[in-house]
């Protein structure tokens, strides 16, 4: 029985072997079935993710499209500047190869701070910045010393350049770094490898159309990430050159005519509300802004007693003192309460009837008794306290609201303050007080409760100059590219026509013989109103800051509003010069300045507007 | 007899298929080495020369008659142990594993010995066993098993263990011994599965979890098994074309030389080169099954079906670690993966196969 049976066990030994078979052929086919699976049924899903793998997106930024103005001068411009940028997995030691680079050119704790920050961000194969702005002597310096440096590469960038530093902070603005919270998921594409966006100003309100859109490059990157070959490039559509309506020359002569003064001037077109001025002052340099501020200088900006980071044209409010008079002067006109010929009583002071308080003339003595051409051109204080009085209220502030007052303009820049056109009712709701009567005197001459802006203040001028219609101010035309709601038709204010020749003549008096009789040489035909705004309150509001020590500091706000020719009227000017004194001396002269400056350059030949690539 | 016929005798020893399929697993390995090292020649030539010396050991077995392998057998199982122990007490450690025994400037793996000098000595220990059908037989062979296993998964090496182990039970298989021994075997290890998970290593748990979850870690444990999924699924019907696979040749695929060859070749030549290579690897491993089916020689037959299971066996686990049937243990695929001592011993074994078809022995 146990006797070996060498014939049993080849019969045995076959039939495993045949099992083995069947082995061999249940586990090919378990194989097979699984290459049928996924390369096969699931291939197009594997294919997908293998090309996931290995094609990157790397963008190609666009430039950012230039500012010019109405004449093609370039405002905002963009510079080559170079940037040292270090690559870590190819660089080896950092902090070794940083000690290095300092001993070839400056490399500032803010630099590296920033350089430690994105090192944090980005992955070890992409070049991270380490500094800025190279001068042409480090340029040379690091192209020497280049090949000690494996990792470190020099790269142009395009850096946002606003050749006229301060002159167009508050209405071009400026651009900044790009921050997170400036981007969502959707708008992240439009920014692939942007590094600024528009902070302020025309470049924050006109961005989509300056910033361009960026274009990629389809890369082959291996494992690590590293670029090995373009497939495929879609360039960027590079941003569009924005002609703006504003004018270099003007904007240069306003600013001489400031000086050192705070304040701020507008000009528009009367005709359709182009802004052909606008300017703040104090001011700063945009082009501090652009790779951002260090921590002091911004503090010194910002706590500066002058606060040139304020918009002052666009959101300043200031009583506009007597320049409201020929605003006052129509309104009354078109509710009759009174004629162009009506004489009223001067004198010293005005009594509301009834009441024991004093109103002042501004001029001691006070004027006889005058019509209203006469009292515009004297500015007479108590010929305006009778109107109001007649007026009331009421109908002073519904018929002063079409001149745009208390409204925004709806120009086209970010921040506007629509200041205050007060009424009864608004005083019940801002502050929960009745009205008195007294207040509505002062308002007569633009005190009180009533703030105007320099904008507003502008184009309500221009309203009386182009013969009581109302623009929006605006600062780029409608074209193909851009709809702009702001370059709309005029719409009339539906002022009879001799109102408003009686209150042009007035205003042209104002020149010739009146408060402002200083700038009665000037060759072009100046219609204007002088104007002084209290700042006592003001004083008294903000006793301690400001105003301490600083004698200049208690003088009244020097207002002038223009518009010239007198006959055909081309421009119109608001100014407004803090504590400068008396409007015809002080703010007059500003007007002036630009007035000449635009009526003079129509006259001589002028490069050809929106000749630029 | 002259210096030719001296010279050329060796070579009849050499079976016409086998040789066919060694012949095209090298060319197909060269090919894919060179594509996956973007190129490098050195590489390339590095792993023909070790096809050199794997070929000249294959020839030079095949040469031997087996009952010679027969008669060593005892002594390689033997020397084979006494290796495994000194490994385990005075090995490299290599990433936590004693699996290396340096001698002089060489250092080899024991447990790569023990892979042929397992079967070898079971085949010897059942061709002259009088009763393979009893307990005896079958207590005695996975004691021969057990000891070898147990040194060899404490090194830790569970995957060679484990090879090592499915080699013999081929062997006991092909011998005879009864099938109810095999049935309680599969059943123990049902049952201990779970105990036995304790003792496994950080590593070894990982891999059985990230086999069965390979999102679990996509960029840890899962990555290799995920980046070899999508090399073999993105290569399709006709595969990328050669030095076109970006999976392999971007890095994507970690080991793309070594464990992971197959997977890489995949991209490259698609569901196309996967099916002739696997018709490839069957005309070898069909080829020895043949030559243990004929052989009648109890050992020689034993062993030659022994090395042809083995062999599939590696093909197996290989190509269904690289697709995701199976945990990702280090297991290369046979001839093509780059390496030099898993070849030699592969060649070795197919040179045992050759012996025991070139020497009939006649009925005694």
């Amino acid at each position: 029985m146990d006797i070996r049976q060498p014939q049993r066990e080849q019969q045995r030994f076959s039939r495993r072997i045949l099992l083995a078979l069947g082995l061999i052929a249940v586990m090919t086919a378990i194989l097979l079935g699984q290459f049928l699976k996924i390369q096969l049924l699931q291939h197009s899903n594997y294919a997908t993710q293998s090309t996931r793998n290995a094609i990157a997106l790397l963008p190609i930024p666009p430039a950012r499209g230039l500012i010019l103005d109405r004449h093609g001068q370039v405002l905002a411009d963009n510079r080559v500047t170079f940037t040292l940028a270090i690559t870590p997995n190819t660089a080896g030691d950092l902090s070794r190869t940083i000690a290095h680079l300092r001993s070839i050119l400056p490399v500032s704790e803010v630099d590296l701070d920033a350089f430690q920050r994105d090192l944090g961000r980005t992955h070890p194969y992409q070049p991270v910045v380490i500094r800025r702005n190279l001068g042409a002597a480090e340029l040379a310096a690091f192209a020497v010393h280049r090949h000690e440096f494996p990792g470190v590469e020099l790269q142009a960038r395009l850096k946002r350049y606003y050749p006229y530093g301060p002159l167009f902070a508050h209405v071009v603005g400026y651009v900044g770094h790009l921050t997170p919270a400036e981007i969502d998921e959707e708008s992240a594409n439009h920014y692939a490898g942007i590094d600024y966006i528009g902070k302020n100003g025309i470049e924050a309100e006109y961005e989509d159309i300056l910033r361009g859109e960026p274009g990629n490059q389809n890369v082959e990157v291996d494992a690590r990430g590293r670029p090995l070959r373009t497939l495929r490039d879609t360039p960027a559509e590079q941003g569009e050159n924005l002609t703006v309506t504003l004018d270099l020359a003007l904007q240069q002569a306003a600013a001489r005519a400031m000086g050192t003064h705070s304040g701020a001037v507008v000009a528009l077109d009367p005709a359709n509300g182009e802004v052909l001025v606008a300017y703040s002052s104090p001011a700063f340099d945009p082009n501090a802004f652009v790779d951002g501020l260090s921590g002091n200088a911004w503090a010194a900006l910002r706590d500066d007693p002058a606060t040139p980071m304020t918009n002052r044209f666009l959101r300043g409010a200031y009583p506009p003192g007597s320049t409201i008079k020929p605003f006052v002067a129509l309104v009354a006109l078109q509710n009759g309460v009174i004629t162009p010929d009506e004489k009223l009583p001067g004198g010293a002071t005005y009594q509301i009837p009834g009441s024991t308080h004093k109103y002042y003339d501004w001029k001691p003595g006070g004027h006889g008794a005058e019509n209203l051409g006469e009292a515009i051109r004297d500015s007479n204080d108590v010929y305006f306290y009778q109107v109001a009085m007649r007026l009331g209220i009421t109908r002073l502030s519904a018929g002063l609201a079409p001149f745009g007052f208390g409204k925004l303009t709806g120009i086209d820049l970010p921040g506007e303050a629509a200041a205050v056109l007060p009424s009864p009712e608004w005083l019940q709701r801002r502050y929960h007080q009745p009205w008195y009567q007294g207040q509505t005197v002062i308002v007569g001459i633009g005190q009180g409760y009533l703030l105007t802006t320099p904008l507003q203040l502008a184009r309500a001028t221009a309203a009386v100059a182009n013969g009581g219609n109302l623009v929006t101010p605006h600062l780029v035309r409608s074209s193909a590219d851009i709809d702009n709601p702001a370059d709309a038709a005029p719409q009339s204010i539906g002022l009879s026509a001799a109102a408003i020749s009686e209150v042009q003549a007035a205003m042209r008096a104002v020149v010739t013989s009146g408060t402002a009789h200083n700038l009665a040489k000037d060759p072009n035909a100046i219609a204007a109103k002088t104007g002084t705004a209290q700042v006592r309150r003001a004083r008294r509001n903000d006793a301690g800051r400001a105003l301490t020590g600083d004698p200049t500091a208690l003088q009244d706000h020097a207002l002038f509003i223009a518009y010239a020719p007198a006959d055909h009227p081309r421009i119109a000017v608001a100014v407004i010069v803090e504590h400068g004194g008396h409007g015809g001396s002080a703010a007059g002269p500003v007007a002036r300045a630009v007035i000449d400056a635009y009526l003079q350059e129509s006259t001589s030949p002028l490069p050809n507007p929106g000749a630029t690539p | 007899m002259n210096w030719s016929r001296w010279l050329l005798r060796p070579w009849q020893r050499l079976d016409p298929a086998i040789t066919t399929g060694i012949l095209l697993l090298m060319a197909i390995s060269l090919g894919v080495l060179y594509s996956s090292s973007q190129g490098n020649l050195g590489i390339v030539f590095q792993q023909s020369l070790r096809f050199g010396i794997a070929f000249i050991a294959l020839l030079a077995v095949a040469n031997t008659p087996p009952e010679r392998l027969r008669a060593w057998a005892p002594f390689l199982y033997a020397l084979g142990l006494f290796l495994l122990a000194v490994t385990l007490v005075a090995g490299h450690s290599y990433l936590g594993a004693r699996r290396w025994l340096g001698i002089g400037p060489l250092s080899f793996q024991p447990s790569e010995l023990m892979k042929l000098a397992l079967p070898l000595f079971l085949a010897y220990y059942y061709a002259q066993q009088e009763h393979v059908q009893n307990w005896r037989a079958a207590i005695t062979g996975f004691l021969v098993i057990g000891v070898p296993f147990l040194l060899i998964a404490k090194e830790p090496d569970l995957g060679t263990a484990g090879q090592i182990a499915a080699a013999g039970l081929f062997t006991m298989w092909l011998a005879g011994v009864r099938r109810r021994w095999f049935i309680g075997l599969i059943v123990i290890a049902a049952v201990s599965a779970p105990i036995l998970w304790h003792f496994l290593h950080g590593y070894q748990k990982d891999r059985i979890l990230t086999f069965l979850d390979p999102q679990r870690d996509p960029l840890g444990s899962g990555y290799h098994i995920i980046q070899s999924m999508i090399a073999v699924g993105s290569g399709g019907i006709f595969g990328k074309g050669w030095f076109n696979g970006t999976q392999v040749n971007l890095d994507f695929l970690p080991e793309a030389q070594t464990d992971f060859v197959f997977a890489g070749f995949a991209e490259e030549f698609g569901l196309v080169g996967v099916l002739f290579l696997i018709a490839v690897y069957l005309l070898i491993v069909l080829r020895g099954l043949a030559i243990a089916y004929e052989s009648r020689d109890p050992f020689g037959r034993l062993i030659a079906g022994t090395l042809s299971l083995t062999f599939f066996l590696y093909v197996f686990i290989n190509m269904g670690m690289t697709t995701g049937i199976l945990p990702v243990v280090g297991v290369p695929l046979p001839l093509i993966s780059y390496g030099g001592t898993a070849m030699l011993t592969f060649m070795i074994g197919l040179g045992i196969l050759m012996s025991v078809h070139a020497h009939p022995r006649l009925h005694e």
